[in-house]
């Protein structure tokens, strides 16, 4: 059914480039022989090297990349469980508070979780820095994995975990050999979202880090304060590639696991 | 029967955990702020009198409730204008984000079945990259003599640099920017199930390709609209990276106005006060509409 006219195609090409264009252009200028943004002095991979001697940004990579990964696992766990929760246990007493506290962290203003986070860092008098920023994006991308876990678990047929209990598997046999294999792709991308939070996320590890823990957002905050930098432009060309490679893949991947 | 138990056992587990998590780390600093909103500036580390002793006594810490904050939140007019102020960028974001997604999101449902794939794709791919990176493309954009100037220069359309940059429209440009593909996924998921079959007999019966529009689609992609435009609005209302760093001193929003409170002026009391208020505005509504949500499925 192809039914699209000039307009719609005008309405295609007019809203990818207004999505694609902006980061086209940093791309581009990030290969600028020239220090100034507006004049184009050549061809040039000079600030990819320079990007490799930062010393503190690559250092602030590792560690955002670290947090992501131990953040993203916690938060994918937690979510995982609250699915179950919310999806396999009817009525349970607080129910409606609990689902209330899972959801809430997805309307929640950044600026306020990061704020609160902090206060109970401070309250509690534990030492700030990779831990204090881990717990926190764990539990604001709880519910974002929650999410994507449950609408796997909605659509899924239950008589496999009963058959499997007439069989006689205890509930952790059953989850482990059916129920898990079964949300596996959807687990997967609940930790993928989680990461790319953690990753993504300035605000509330402002919040709450401490001394030593800059994350990679951070950095490049106070980069940006200062100005444009081409070599800004190669850390985020990096990055950009390195995501678009990742979704490109899975997205592929995907495909070819419902056609098959 | 040792199975069952043992099934219940596991299942309270499974509610335990995330349910302790979010206790200790959503719901007990939720009522720290709370506290602390009722409370004085202190000029100690950490900066807040007075000190937080549990509940245990209640009655005192009732008594104690100093509501100065949210008197200066009421009376101070760069607050509760940096309220409305946010309230006024969050729809404008919102209402232009409909106007770009809207036909994006269409055209996309119109799309021959194996494109529409990857076109979804594409619109969730920059959604990935960093926000960061997405504000910082506009500031290279943006700025005096950055892209826009030097384009607009070359083509002889302006002879003076726009200066865009930390003005209200480089805000507003890069909120649409950066929430745009939470518009377009909801449009494009009810736009792509609507059935074409109705605007075929719309057309039948003599309606107007533009009537057709007004009285059948635009109707029945009301949810997709609903959805996208609480997508945008919720987070576009608390932002605080793109007026920071696209916005200019007029562009107060409420998110940069806690922010520095909190690093700049280090007054938490006051800070926690504009985080409550926040919360009363944006989340309580929806709370309560969620709530009623879940009644009417408890209900069916």
């Amino acid at each position: 059914m192809s039914r699209l006219g000039p307009g719609l195609i005008l309405a295609l090409v007019v809203g990818f480039a207004f999505l694609y264009l902006p980061i086209l252009t940093l791309i581009a200028y990030s290969f600028n022989a020239s220090r100034l943004v507006t004049v184009w002095g050549g061809f040039s991979t000079h600030w990819y090297g320079a990007l490799l001697q930062n010393e503190p940004l690559l250092d602030a990579a590792w560690l955002s990349i670290r947090l992501g990964f131990v953040s993203a696992t916690l938060a994918t766990i937690l979510g995982t469980l609250a699915a179950l929760a919310l999806a396999r246990h009817g009525r349970f007493t607080g129910r409606t508070l609990f689902s209330g506290m899972v959801l809430a962290p997805l309307v929640m203003p950044e600026v306020v979780t990061g704020l609160s986070l902090l206060l109970l860092f401070v309250g509690t008098e534990v030492e700030r820095g990779f831990w204090t920023v881990t717990i926190a994006h764990a539990t604001f991308s709880l519910g974002f994995a929650c999410i994507v876990v449950q609408s796997r678990l909605a659509g899924f047929d239950r008589s496999l975990e009963e058959a499997a209990q007439d069989l006689g598997a205890t509930p952790f046999v059953t989850f482990w050999t059916v129920t898990l294999p079964l949300i596996w792709p959807a687990v997967a991308a609940a930790w993928m979202l989680a990461f790319t939070l953690s990753l993504d996320d300035l605000v509330i590890a402002s919040f709450t880090t401490g001394p030593g823990a800059t994350t990679l957002p951070m950095r490049l905050y106070s980069a940006v304060k200062l100005g444009v930098s081409p070599e800004i432009n190669a850390a985020c060309t990096i990055m950009i590639g390195a995501v678009a490679v990742v979704v490109i893949a899975a997205s592929l991947l995907l495909k070819r696991r419902q056609a098959g | 029967m040792r199975a069952a138990a043992s099934f219940q056992r596991l299942g309270r587990l499974v509610v335990a955990v995330p349910y302790l998590w979010l206790a200790l780390f959503f719901l007990a600093p939720f009522a720290i702020v709370l506290r602390m909103a009722f409370s004085q500036a202190a000029t100690a580390l950490p900066p807040y009198a007075p000190h937080f002793e549990g509940l245990a006594q209640l009655g005192e810490f009732l008594s104690q409730l100093d509501v100065e904050n949210f008197r200066l939140l009421a009376e101070d007019p760069l607050y509760w204008e940096s309220y409305l102020y946010s309230l006024r960028i969050a729809g404008l974001t919102t209402l232009l984000a409909l106007a770009i997604g809207y036909p994006l999101a269409y055209a996309m449902a119109s799309a021959p079945a194996r494109w529409r794939g990857i076109l979804v794709v594409f619109v969730i791919l920059p959604f990935w990259t960093s926000f960061l990176i997405r504000v910082y493309a506009w500031i290279g954009i943006l700025r005096p003599e950055g892209l826009l100037d030097a384009s607009l220069a070359f083509l002889g359309i302006t002879t003076e640099p726009l200066r865009l940059l930390n003005t209200e429209a480089a805000v507003l440009l890069g909120m649409v920017y950066s929430y745009l593909p939470f518009m377009v996924l909801p449009l494009f998921a009810t736009l792509e199930k609507l059935d074409r079959g109705l605007l075929e007999a719309a057309g039948d019966l003599g309606a107007t390709p533009l009537t057709a529009f007004m009285t059948v689609t635009l109707p029945l992609s009301l949810p997709g609209i609903l959805a996208g435009s609480a997508l945008v609005f919720i987070p576009a209302v608390g932002e605080f990276v793109i007026p920071d760093l696209l916005g200019g001193p007029d562009t107060v929003m409420i998110g940069k106005v806690l922010w520095g409170e909190f690093f700049s002026n280090r007054d938490w009391p006051l800070a926690s006060a504009v985080a409550v208020v926040l919360l009363v505005v944006l989340v309580l509504p929806l709370a309560l509409l969620q709530r009623a949500r879940l009644r009417r499925e408890m209900a069916a």
